[in-house]
Formats: structure tokens, C-alpha cells, sequence
């Protein structure tokens, strides 16, 4: 029933959105199409980015969706038919983008250089937009044996202490092999290390781990699966994306809790299309949505941290404690290093989806 | 003389000989009928033989290192890989890195990966240094390549240059069947068992076709019989409720069965309420799921035929059967499902060859060790982007499903359909 409920929703949400982007405010000079992930999220840049763009920047930004994969970028660049002027990808795909050439370097002059932006968080063709974080998270009605409280990536691997089905992403091996890490006692600090140094070992010993908790695993593949399987009680625990948790406990009255510790950070960035006519006006896009009082403004929408120092600085302390980013949220957390996962994101994946079917 | 050939040639009204007229006739009327189905002859050409012929080129193409490396290629390919490719075939491949574009270089390395995992992040760092290390002289190539990385001494990695570097190769079909060629000898060997997923894909591909196959037969043979036998009033009825669901979308039906299956679905609920299990059943997300959903939704397939072949049955035979003193069930068996075999055979190929080719039914009601080889083909052609092992895959799903198609013509006989 909630799974009718919730896809009837995205419906009207999606109706919503149509009527949204054809009533742009002011026609303003400059036109641009932004392409991003739908949902909650889209939501946020529109109130935060697109409807001031208008009145800040003179500018017009139309809203599509996309699937983030690169075939969808690769068409548009091969026929030179441009739908997207700036999209928001993921890390990892803006720099596999970026390797095959796809996007562009962007003007860092005018972005005002990489530094004041977080580590890791820039590229020659991608900049930062949002700080996002993979967590795990229960249901706060569920009872385990004996009232025990998960607390620890431990705990999340823990089939006697704390019995039942648990959620995992379908898709990628990436964050799920540092889950299996840090649940097995390696120090999030040292997981990256570990897995440069004894790449081998590091990485037989998270598929075991993973093994070890295989049967009670459901596979998640789509963003809204994760808080979905919670709420219909097919998993006891699951990892997700902190926003995600967080729009179900405050938008719609869920009970879930969402457990800060080893959780691994991501970034989502900007990037505009290799040879786009429009090249320029996608820059003045991002630099604008890069200064630090538009990009603080984002977080009240949706608990997404901002990419620049300066922005943190911004935001209120009430919002500051949802965000991946808040200090107190930080003490056990892990940087992804895009980089290690660029070189393997493939040849993990393929024997991450053969260790799956096995 | 004069008179008969004159006799021998009809002239029509208009002067022009009759046979003329005829042929010309009669090509105005082929041209009229090619016209007609010129329409669909476009579509098929267009629509699915063109895309099927070029997707099945893909899967024997090789074309990453001949396309952005071309000396390279050629240059390895002179190569008769045994100790090292020449020294200067060893500049040529650093003058044609440094000079790849980034595009270029991202498609060859993504290449050679697949040979030997972990050549991408080595080739990188030499592509980096690749301008100097066109320079060097041809004594110390070699050596500049070690500094670099001391993989490069391991004959392995050039080899894989050389393997990849032939435009057409059997590298993604031997792939889809966990095969490889032995880097050295080019023998075909069995692929790493870590990276061996495919045959068992396949065989389980067949094995839930079959199944769902033959539950299919068990359930839609009384349906089929009880429609063709029943009063038309009747049986109208109940084909429309053999209909409806075949009208709904597939992906409804498939979502259905989700939500009704699920630990707290409606089945669960229903099951404890009344007593008949304590726990939640696990129905879903299996392959218990996986043939409940491709069952009830191929269901129709099978019955339709059957009805209607069941329908011209004269039921005068099974009477006389009876009257010659057969039991019930051996007249059945002796008189009416021998008459039944072409609708039963339409059925079981229809539902058989449909299965196959499943993708989303699985991918939602079955867990990660019940995808068929569809799942693979999407997972290849989009997440991964690697083509060649898709259409490979792709190949031997369609040459199974020619394999089955002539087993069935072999033994039943294709003039034996009857569909409707």
C-alpha cells in the first residue's frame, strides 16, 4: 500500500515539476538546462539555485532529469545536440567523464581557485555542489532482542546481536567494501590505507565479511528502495543516503535513526558537456551557485552539506546537526577516495556483480 | 506466310500486341503489391535486421587499439610474442600515448584492463611520462618503461598490448562462455573462477524457462480444457478473466506480486492471521518469486492456444472413445491430447521462447543469484558500458533460442502450430 502510495506521489511530483519548469519568472535573458537526480533533491536546488538565479543572475535555468550514466552524455557530445548545460553527476562519473573526455575543464579564475573548496571535491572538469554521505539507519519501532541499540558498523554486521534482514546497494561495490572494512575492526581512518598497501588481502577479506551476512541480505538499487524497505519492514537496518533517511523521518513522520559512524562521504559536482556553444553561461551557472551565501542556502531544503569552507561557515546550527558534515557527525567518518575507485571502479564491480549471482 | 504471323500476334483494341499489355499489366500489379508491403519490408530491414546484424558485428569487433593507436596495433601485430616486441615498436607505442587524446587513451586503457586487471592505473602513469619516453634511445626503451613501472618487465603486459591489437577478435564470445585465450600459447582456457559467471547464467537462463514452462502446461491445461468445453456463455466469461490480465501491463502484474508477496504483504498477513505460519514466509525476492510472477504472467500465452485448438476438437470423438469402452482418462489421453499437440506445442514454445528473454520480472520478485542472462545483457551494455561482452551475450541468447526453435521444428514441426 505505502509502495502505491509513494509511486502516486513521485507521480504528482513529477506533474508538479513540469509546471514549475514551463512558468519561469521574469524572462530573462540568459537561458540554461540543468540536469540533476529528480525527487526531494531537485526540489532543493530549485529553491536554492534556479527560481534566485533569476532576480540574482538575470538568468532562466530549465530542469531535466537524468539516469547518471555516461552514455547519456556521450550521445549528446557525439551528435553536438546539447539538452544539458550543467549536470549534476556524482564524483566518480565526472572523473570517468572527464578521462573519456566528455566535459570540459572548467575556468577555475573564475571559480576562484580550487582552495577554497573541500578536499577532494574538485577536478580539472568537476567542482563540487553538495556533500552527501552513505550511513546506516533502523527503524526506531523495531525492537532487538533484549532493547540493544545498534550503534557501530559492527553492530550492523552483528546477525545474533541484532537479528534480521538488512539493506545493501545493489549497484556498486563502492562504500559497501569500506562498510565490510570498518565493520570487521579496521579503523576508518586506516581503511583506504589498508586497501592501498594490502590491496589484495584488504579486499578478500570485506567480500568475506560480506559473505558473512549474504542470506540476510536485500539488494537496494535505487535511492527511494532504501527508506522504502525500512518502513515496510522487509529489512531491520539498511545503509542509504542521508538525505534520503532524513526526508522520511521529517516529511514523512518515520521513526528511522540514522547511525553516524563510518560513514563514507561523497560529493556530488557540477560539470558541463565537452563542446557546448554555451560553455559560458554554464560557468556563470556555477560560479554562482559556488558562492558561499547561495550554496549555504541549499541545506535548509535538504540535509546535503555545502563543498566550500565559506558556506559552512553560513549555515544555522539547528540544520548544521543533519548535515554528513557537522563536526559531530565527522568523528568516525571516511573521505571516499574517488581516486582509488576510478582506477577499479569496473574491474570491482564486475566481480562484485559475480560474487553477488555466486 | 505474311498472313499467319499476323494471326499469331493478338492485337489488342489499342493496336499494341496483346501479350504487351499482359506483362505490362501484370508489372503494374507486382509494382502495386511490392508498394504494399514495402512499409513492413522497411521496418523489418530498418527496425530489426540492420540493428540485430550490427550488434552481432559488436560482439567480434575489437576496435579500442587499432582505432586510437593505429601504428601501435600495427606494429605489435608484427610481433611474434615471444621475449619483447622490438624497440621500435616500444617508441611507437609511447609516441602514440603521449599523443592519444583523453578520450583515446580512457577507451584503450579501459581495454587493456580487461586483459589484465590493474594495467590501467600502470598504463596512466606511463602515459604521463610518455613524451619523454618517446625520446629515449632504442637501448634503453625497455628500461625507461621499468623506471616507470616494473610490471613493464613482465612479458605478460606486452603481450596483452599485442592481443588486444587485432580489429576483430573472438575475445568478448569466448567471455560470455568463461573462456579466454591463454595469453601466451593462445590456447582457450577456462577463465579465473572468480570472474566465471556466465555458464551458470545460461544454464539457469534455460532451467527457469523450463520450469516456468512446464508449470505453465500443468495450470493452463485444465483452464484451456474447461474454456473449450464449457457452454459459450460460460466460458466467455472466464475468458475475460483469462484476458484482463494479459491486457494489464507487465509491469503492474510484476509490482503486484511484489507488494503481495512481500514479508509484510498480504499473503504473509493472511497466512499468520488465519494460523497456517508463525513467521513470514520468504516468497519474494527468490526463485519461488520468480516463478509465481513469470508463471502468472505467461500463463495466457499458453492457455490461448490451447483453447482454440481445444475448441475445434469434435466432441463426438471422446464420446465415441467411451462407447468403444475406454476409461475416461484413457481416452483423454489416447483420443483428445493427441488432437491437442499443435496448441500445446504453440503454447510451450510461445511461453519456452518469451521466458528467455525475461529482464524486468526477475529483476524485481528474484534475488541477485536469479537473473537471466537479460539481466547481464543490460547490466554489460548500460553500468558497464562494455559492448562487446553485451552483444556476445546477446548472441548466444538468440542462438539458443534458434537452437530450441529448430529442436521444436525437428520434432514437432513448425506447420503443426496453431496459435489462434
Amino acid at each position: 500500500m505505502k509502495g502505491i502510495l509513494s509511486v502516486s506521489a513521485a507521480a504528482l511530483s513529477g506533474v508538479a515539476l513540469i509546471g514549475l519548469t514551463a512558468v519561469s519568472p521574469a524572462q530573462a535573458e540568459d537561458t540554461i538546462t540543468a540536469a540533476s537526480w529528480g525527487g526531494a533533491y531537485s526540489a532543493s536546488q530549485r529553491e536554492a539555485y534556479y527560481k534566485p538565479a533569476a532576480k540574482e543572475i538575470d538568468m532562466t535555468v530549465l530542469e531535466d532529469e537524468w539516469g547518471g550514466t555516461l552514455s547519456e552524455i556521450r550521445v549528446q557530445v557525439e551528435t553536438g545536440d546539447y539538452k544539458w548545460t550543467v549536470i549534476d553527476a556524482e564524483t566518480g562519473t565526472g572523473l570517468a567523464a572527464c578521462d573519456e573526455g566528455l566535459v570540459a575543464e572548467l575556468d577555475w579564475d573564475m571559480l576562484g581557485g580550487t582552495d577554497r573548496f573541500l578536499p577532494g571535491s574538485t577536478s580539472d572538469c568537476t567542482v563540487g555542489t553538495i556533500a552527501w554521505a552513505t550511513i546506516f539507519a533502523y527503524d526506531g519501532e523495531h525492537e532487538f532482542p533484549g532493547g540493544a541499540v545498534p550503534t557501530t558498523l559492527a553492530d550492523f554486521y552483528d546477525l545474533e546481536k541484532f537479528p534480521g534482514k538488512r539493506g545493501l546497494y545493489a549497484n556498486s561495490p563502492v562504500v559497501n567494501i569500506e562498510f565490510a572494512l570498518i565493520a570487521d575492526g579496521v579503523a576508518p581512518a586506516d581503511v583506504y590505507t589498508y586497501l592501498n598497501e594490502n590491496e589484495d588481502e584488504a579486499l578478500d577479506r570485506a567480500f568475506a565479511k560480506m559473505d558473512s551476512i549474504k542470506d540476510e541480505v536485500v539488494w537496494w538499487d535505487s535511492g527511494a528502495m532504501a527508506p522504502q524497505l525500512l518502513s515496510d519492514g522487509e529489512v531491520v537496518m539498511t545503509t542509504a543516503w542521508n538525505g534520503r533517511i532524513y526526508n522520511a523521518i521529517v516529511n514523512e513522520g518515520q521513526s528511522f535513526v540514522i547511525v553516524w559512524d563510518g560513514q563514507v562521504i561523497d560529493y556530488d559536482i557540477w560539470m558541463i558537456p565537452m563542446g557546448h556553444p554555451d560553455y559560458d553561461l554554464g560557468m556563470k551557472f556555477i560560479e554562482y551557485a559556488s558562492r558561499p551565501e547561495v550554496m549555504a542556502r541549499q541545506s535548509q531544503y535538504i540535509s546535503y552539506g555545502p563543498t566550500t569552507y565559506a558556506a559552512s561557515e553560513l549555515i544555522n546550527p539547528d540544520i548544521l546537526q543533519h548535515l554528513p558534515t557537522a563536526p559531530a557527525n565527522l568523528t568516525n567518518a571516511v573521505w571516499s577516495d574517488t581516486l582509488w575507485w576510478a582506477d577499479r571502479t569496473e574491474e570491482l564491480g564486475e566481480r562484485f556483480q559475480v560474487w553477488r549471482s555466486q | 506466310m505474311a498472313s499467319t504471323a499476323e494471326t499469331d500476334v493478338m492485337i489488342a483494341a489499342d493496336g499494341v500486341p496483346l501479350k504487351t499489355k499482359l506483362r505490362r499489366a501484370e508489372r503494374m500489379r507486382k509494382i502495386w503489391a511490392l508498394g504494399l508491403i514495402a512499409p513492413l519490408f522497411i521496418f523489418i530491414v530498418g527496425g530489426f535486421i540492420i540493428p540485430i546484424i550490427s550488434l552481432m558485428t559488436l560482439s567480434v569487433e575489437d576496435p579500442e587499439i587499432p582505432d586510437a593507436l593505429p601504428r601501435t596495433a600495427e606494429a605489435f601485430s608484427e610481433w611474434d610474442g615471444k621475449d619483447y616486441p622490438s624497440t621500435e615498436s616500444m617508441i611507437i607505442f609511447a609516441e602514440e600515448l603521449a599523443a592519444a587524446s583523453r578520450g583515446e587513451f580512457g577507451r584503450v586503457s579501459k581495454r587493456l584492463n580487461y586483459e589484465i586487471s590493474g594495467f590501467k592505473s600502470m598504463l596512466k602513469a606511463t602515459a604521463r611520462a610518455a613524451d619523454d619516453l618517446a625520446l629515449l634511445p632504442a637501448d634503453e626503451i625497455l628500461q625507461g618503461y621499468i623506471d616507470i613501472d616494473k610490471d613493464w618487465e613482465d612479458q605478460a603486459y606486452w603481450r596483452a598490448v599485442k592481443n588486444a591489437s587485432s580489429p576483430y577478435s573472438d575475445y568478448y564470445v569466448l567471455w560470455a562462455l568463461d573462456l579466454k585465450r591463454d595469453g601466451e600459447s593462445r590456447e582457450i582456457v577456462s577463465v579465473d573462477e572468480g570472474r566465471a559467471v556466465y555458464v551458470e547464467v545460461l544454464i539457469r537462463t534455460i532451467e527457469i524457462s523450463v520450469a516456468v514452462t512446464i508449470l505453465c502446461f500443468i495450470m493452463g491445461l485444465p483452464v484451456a480444457y474447461l474454456l473449450a468445453t464449457l457452454p459459450t456463455a460460460k466460458s466467455n466469461l472466464l475468458l475475460i478473466l483469462v484476458l484482463l490480465p494479459f491486457w494489464t501491463s507487465l509491469l503492474v502484474r510484476t509490482t503486484s506480486w511484489l507488494v503481495l508477496l512481500q514479508n509484510e504483504g498480504l499473503v504473509n498477513d493472511l497466512g499468520i492471521w488465519i494460523g497456517l505460519w508463525n513467521e513470514p514466509l520468504e516468497l519474494v525476492r527468490n526463485r519461488l518469486g520468480v516463478y509465481i510472477a513469470m508463471t502468472h504472467i505467461l500463463l495466457p500465452f499458453m492457455v490461448l492456444p490451447m483453447f482454440s485448438v481445444m475448441k475445434s476438437i469434435n466432441p463426438w470423438h471422446m464420446r465415441a472413445a467411451a462407447s468403444l469402452g475406454a476409461p475416461g482418462w484413457k481416452a483423454f489421453l489416447k483420443v483428445y491430447m493427441p488432437q491437442c499437440m499443435p496448441g500445446v506445442g504453440a503454447g510451450t514454445l510461445l511461453v519456452f521462447i518469451l521466458s528467455l528473454g525475461y529482464y524486468i520480472t526477475p529483476a524485481l520478485v528474484g534475488g541477485p543469484d536469479d537473473q537471466m542472462v537479460s539481466y547481464w545483457i543490460v547490466q554489460n551494455m548500460g553500468r558497464n558500458a562494455n559492448w562487446g561482452l553485451g552483444a556476445a551475450l546477446s548472441l548466444i541468447l538468440l542462438g539458443i533460442t534458434m537452437v530450441m526453435f529448430f529442436i521444436y521444428n525437428r520434432f514437432v514441426g513448425i506447420d503443426n502450430l496453431k496459435v489462434n
